[in-house]
Parts: structure tokens; C-alpha cells; sequence
């Protein structure tokens, strides 16, 4: 983990309307994640964990404050910005794989790489790369169906990390999992972040899942807590 | 009982596959073969790039919804390809008539006669190149129900002022020569299984012979072939001479005159002289254009145009509602994987093109295989010998046929993709 700040929330707001009523998640979000972290976000359901994910992923936009990425803001960037800046910078991993169940683990893998310039052979070799690093390189012709959960939550790691993303976000990616199946995920988001230098930012319930993380925030009431595991 | 069902059920579900193998059989062969000669594999690396592969894959997710909207899509533009070759037929005897032509019939309307004095009358006006004089024969072969479209005509101008009728110089010859010799068109030949030199009994349902009997004989001289391949080959022309000679009454007096002017600009001009000519006579004419006097006819039948555009635009509306819900179900089931894949970061436009392609490609699929057989249907309905005109399915009806698949692609898959394009991607994840 370096000292240079990621990821910066200044202040940030954020608000829903429903029906007549509105609800704020986010009245004054200050949040930094420094560069090679491995945040856990843990926090009982309504506390705002997912509505957190989706603002760092930039699915969402904040109703106020602002949201800085690298130095560059991002709050402020039009939906097609947002989703080339998503595509060049975060990779997602879902509870529920989120697979393409009518292509295969390969084909699955190369989808973000269609957002690039790179050729038909440069993105092959990627694929190739990205499934050996998860273990499935025998599996790359296998249709998601044909796959267990942790195959198919390996694709989905695999599929994040394909363009080299600064960032990872895992919403509960082990959440559908066993527990000898959820430690390999995990042990295997570890190893990206110590030996690849990702970011990563996983929102978990499980106390197990987030004892891989360096550091873990409890949420609350859209505020959390600072812990740190290692003290 | 519940053992029974499930037996009855798995019968159902073999029975159901191996009545509709003719149908999927062939696609499955060609899809395992390509599959095993690594085929598929180089197809979707050439086309994963540009995202055609995906839109190929997600319309071939649900085989069957994919067969039965483009068997959908196929019937309706066999509809459209068959219909409308029918509506150029028709309108092809207005379309082909000769721009310097026109047709001099009794002012009352056109089934009263003329005298044939007429004839070189109308001859000498300026303007005139040629004039032939046809009387309706009302004829029909061996059975009343056989009806031939057969004219009583003046052999030495006919060809001359209707030169879309093809015959060798040899057989008009041989025709005009003949006084019980006839020219028969080809679609009509081709009916009865005529053929030049045989000896054929016409008989008319109006005239008959002076000694009573109703059936002519003639000599098949020519079978003539259309200068278009629109030009009706149903028509049977024989000697207006030997018909005035031995019918019993209305001697010397003809139906109409088929004018040819030198100039089509001297058209009006032919008009005015034609029927000033004749103006306070007991037999007053009417001379038209023959492009007017034709679509005057046809209009008598109905308007056959709005007749068969009504069954047209009948069965594009079913298909509209057909392929639209099948289009806009099959983007909601996928809501989730569309979130998914705005997600990742494919733009909302790029989502937009591919629910688009996607129903494009079915229009394209269904409505190029559906054009391709109302080719093999017209082309059956003209090979076997029947009194309809010839069917063609010209470049015109081609180009509107393909407006149309573009058309019914695009409004079919307008609504999932601007779904698609508004889609929030929290909402989508939310549903998955």
C-alpha cells in the first residue's frame, strides 16, 4: 500500500426520493482509500454499503460534494464519460457473478476488452493470461452453466482484472459461496492485491471475508467507523 | 395418473421434435458441424470485436422464439412478395400500355358496336400510323367455364399496332394467310397444351354461326410471346373476316379501334379529329389514351390495388405486434445482463445499436427469406399452366420489400432499444 490517495470523498451527499418522502443516505461522506488498499465494507442492511459502491463505482452520482479519482474529479463527468472512465479504471465483481450465460468463460472474460483498441490476438492473449492467473485455463470453452459458483465467481475475477483496473469493487463476491470456496475468491483477491497492487473495495457481511482485507469500515447509518484489524 | 402424464408428456415432447425436424434439423447439422471443423470459433473471433457476435448470440438464446418470429417475419413478406407480384400484374396492363396509342370506342360505353366504315376513316386522320379493329369474341374452350379471352381482329394492321405480340415473320405470314388461323399467347398455349399446327374448337357464349352452331374451328399459327415479361400472354386473336363471314348477326360492325398516332404529342389532336368526326352521328365515339382506357377497365373489377395493400397492411400489422412483443420480452428478460454490461462500461448508444441490430437481423433474416420464396411461389404459379398474368417480381417491389424489412426492423426494435438506452443501472442490477 502506497501513501498516494486513490480514491477521495469530499463531503459527499446523497439522497433518494421516494414518493413524497426523501431519504438521505449520505449527509457528509469524508472518505479516503490510498493506492493498494484492501478495504472491507461492513455494516448491517439500509446502512448504505451498496449505495457507497455504486458512488465509488460510478453507477451512481452523489446529490452533493465531490467525488475525486486519481486526481481527477469524477462526479462531475456526463454518463458517457462515466462509463469510458469505468471501463479504464474499475473492475466489478458481483455476488452473483453477473456472468454472460449465453457466451463462454473466455468470451465472458473479453467483454471489457471490447471497450479497447486492442486486437483480435492482443485480446486472446489477455484472456488467456486473465484465466491462467484464476486457474480456469482449461475452462475457457466451458459455458457459464456448465461451471460450479466458484468456477464461475473465478470468471468473474478473471473478467474484472482483464483491463488492468486500478480499482476493484466486489459486492459480496462470496456471499453465494461455501466457505472453502469463498477463502479461495478470497485468498485469490489477496494475492491481487499483494502481488498486483490492486485496489480493492469489498463489501461483505461475512467477518471471514473481511479478515483478508487490510483494513475494514463499518457502516452505519450511511456513517462508519474506522478499524483496523492488523492492531 | 401422474405416472401416465409424465409418460404422455415425454411422448408429447419426442413427437413434438420429430414432427418439426425437418424444420431445426438442418440448422443443428450445420451448427455441430461448424462447431466441429472450428467454424463458429473463427466466427465469433472475426465478429466478437465489433459486437456482432453478441447480438448473434443473444437472438439464438431461445431457438424456438427465434424460429417462430422469424417464421413470423418469413410469412408475412411471402405475403407481400406474392400479393404485390399480383398488384404489378394487374397494373402492368395499365404500366405497359403504349404511350402513342389510343382506343376509339362507342361513345354509350364500350360494348356497343361501331360500323366498320370507321376504320379508314379514322385511317386518313393526321396523326394516324395505324388503326386495327377488334370485336369481342366471347369465347371459351370445350367448356363455358374455360374461358379464352379471344378477339376477332383485322390480320394485316394487328401486328403492326401491337407490336409487343412476338411471332416469327414466317408464322404472321402463315396467319395472315389463314383465314381460320389464329395467334394464341403463350400462358394460354401453355393451358390448354396448344401447339402450332393443331386444330382447335373455339366457341363464343354470344355469337353463333349462321347454321347454329356456337363452335368455330382454327388452325394454330403462331403462339405468341409478350415483348415485356409482364405483356399478357392470355389472348387469342383470329380473322375478324371469317368471323363476320359466318357469324349469324351483327355483321359489319367491329367493338373498337386500337389507334397509333406518328407523334404522342399529336395525341390530343388525334382525339379531337377522331371523335369531332363522328360527333352527331348515331355512332358517337369516345377516343382515349389506351394507359386510361385500361385503368378504366380495371377499375370496373374494383380496386384491386386497395384490395390486396388491404391484406398486406393486414398482415404487417399482426407481424408488427407478433415480432414487437417478442422483441420487447426478450430485452426485459436481460434487463439484468444489460446493467451488467453498462457496468463494465459499454456505452448506453452501443447498447442501443445491438437491441437494434438484433431485430433488424431477424426482419432481415425472415423478410430475405420470405422475398426469396414469393420468387419460388410466383415462380410456381407461373409455371403451371393458368389464366393469370405473368408474375413478376420486379426490382420495384424488391426495393419496397427491403424499405419494408428495414422499416419493420427498426419500429419492431425501437422500443426495447430506447428501453435499453434509458435502462439505469442500478434499477437493472436491482432486478437480477
Amino acid at each position: 500500500m502506497t501513501n498516494r490517495t486513490l480514491y477521495d470523498l469530499r463531503a459527499v451527499e446523497k439522497s433518494f426520493v421516494k414518493g413524497k418522502e426523501r431519504i438521505t443516505v449520505f449527509s457528509d461522506l469524508n472518505m479516503s482509500i490510498a493506492e493498494g488498499d484492501f478495504l472491507a465494507i461492513m455494516g448491517p442492511s439500509g446502512s448504505g454499503k451498496t449505495t457507497l459502491l455504486n458512488l465509488l463505482g460510478g453507477v451512481d452520482q452523489p446529490t452533493g460534494g465531490e467525488v475525486w479519482f486519481d486526481d481527477a474529479r469524477v462526479d462531475t463527468l456526463s454518463e458517457n464519460e462515466l462509463a469510458q472512465w469505468r471501463a479504464n479504471n474499475i473492475g466489478f465483481i458481483f455476488q452473483f457473478y453477473n456472468l454472460m450465460p449465453m457466451l463462454n468463460a473466455a468470451r465472458n472474460v473479453e467483454l471489457p476488452l471490447l471497450l479497447t483498441n486492442l486486437s483480435k490476438k492482443q485480446r486472446k492473449q489477455s484472456v488467456d493470461t486473465a484465466l491462467e492467473l484464476v486457474g480456469l485455463a482449461d475452462r475457457a470453452k466451458h459455458m457459464p452453466s456448465e461451471m460450479s459458483g466458484g468456477q464461475q465467481q473465478r470468471v468473474a475475477v478473471a473478467r474484472a482484472i482483464i483491463s488492468d483496473p486500478k480499482l476493484l469493487l466486489c459486492d459480496e463476491p462470496t456471499g453465494d459461496l461455501d466457505r472453502k470456496t469463498a477463502d479461495e475468491i478470497l485468498e485469490m483477491l489477496q494475492l491481487l492485491n499483494r502481488e498486483f497492487g490492486k485496489t480493492i473495495v469489498m463489501v461483505t457481511h461475512d467477518p471471514e471475508a473481511a479478515k483478508y482485507a487490510k483494513r475494514t469500515l463499518h457502516l452505519d447509518k450511511g456513517e462508519f467507523v474506522e478499524k483496523d484489524l492488523a492492531s | 395418473m401422474r405416472k401416465l402424464f409424465s409418460v404422455l408428456g415425454k411422448i408429447y415432447r419426442y413427437l413434438w421434435l420429430i414432427i418439426t425436424s425437418p424444420v431445426w434439423l438442418p440448422f443443428w447439422c450445420i451448427g455441430w458441424l461448424s462447431e466441429k471443423i472450428g467454424l463458429s470459433n473463427w466466427i465469433a473471433d472475426a465478429t466478437m470485436g465489433s459486437g456482432a457476435y453478441l447480438v448473434y448470440k443473444n437472438l439464438t438464446r431461445k431457438p424456438l422464439r427465434l424460429f417462430l418470429t422469424v417464421f413470423a417475419t418469413f410469412i408475412a413478406f411471402l405475403i407481400f412478395g406474392t400479393i404485390t407480384a399480383f398488384q404489378v400484374a394487374f397494373d402492368s396492363g395499365v404500366e405497359l400500355s403504349a404511350d402513342d396509342r389510343l382506343v376509339t370506342v362507342n361513345k354509350i360505353n364500350f360494348t356497343q358496336p361501331l360500323p366498320i366504315s370507321y376504320v379508314n376513316k379514322v385511317k386518313a386522320v393526321e396523326g394516324v400510323s395505324g388503326v386495327v379493329h377488334m370485336n369481342w369474341f366471347g369465347g371459351y374452350y370445350q367448356d363455358p367455364r374455360q374461358q379464352v379471352l379471344t378477339f376477332a381482329v383485322d390480320q394485316e394492321a394487328m401486328l403492326d399496332v401491337y407490336d409487343e405480340i412476338i411471332i416469327t415473320e414466317e408464322e404472321a405470314s402463315s396467319w395472315k394467310q389463314n383465314r381460320q388461323g389464329i395467334i394464341v399467347g403463350k400462358s394460354i398455349a401453355d393451358t390448354h397444351g396448344w401447339k402450332v399446327g393443331d386444330r382447335i374448337p373455339l366457341s363464343s357464349n354470344i355469337f353463333s354461326q349462321r347454321d347454329g352452331n356456337s363452335t368455330w374451328e382454327f388452325d394454330v399459327e403462331a403462339v405468341y410471346t409478350g415483348a415485356d415479361a409482364q405483356t399478357d400472354t392470355n389472348g387469342v386473336y383470329i380473322h375478324y373476316k371469317y368471323f363476320n363471314e359466318t357469324q349469324s348477326f351483327g355483321g359489319d360492325y367491329i367493338g373498337w379501334m386500337g389507334v397509333r398516332t406518328t407523334d404522342t404529342n399529336l395525341n390530343e389532336q388525334v382525339i379531337k379529329a377522331i371523335d369531332d368526326m363522328f360527333i352527331n352521328s348515331p355512332f358517337e365515339t369516345e377516343t382515349v389514351p389506351e394507359k386510361a382506357f385500361n385503368k378504366a377497365f380495371l377499375e370496373q373489377i374494383g380496386d384491386i390495388g386497395l384490395i390486396l395493400g388491404s391484406v398486406v397492411v393486414a398482415a404487417f400489422f399482426i407481424i408488427l405486434v407478433i415480432v414487437g412483443n417478442s422483441m420487447v420480452l426478450s430485452v426485459r428478460e436481460r434487463t439484468g445482463e444489460i446493467g451488467v454490461m453498462k457496468t463494465l462500461g459499454f456505452k448506453s448508444m452501443r447498447i442501443f445499436r445491438m437491441v437494434l441490430g438484433e431485430s433488424l437481423l431477424v426482419a432481415l433474416v425472415g423478410g430475405g427469406l420470405g422475398i426469396l420464396a414469393s420468387y419460388g411461389v410466383t415462380g410456381m404459379i407461373n409455371s403451371v399452366p393458368n389464366p393469370l398474368p405473368t408474375l413478376v417480381l420486379n426490382s420495384n417491389v424488391i426495393t419496397t420489400a427491403f424499405a419494408y424489412v428495414a422499416a419493420l426492423g427498426l419500429i419492431t426494435g425501437i422500443i426495447p432499444a430506447v428501453s435499453a438506452l434509458r435502462l439505469n443501472i442500478i434499477t437493472a442490477l436491482t432486478r437480477t
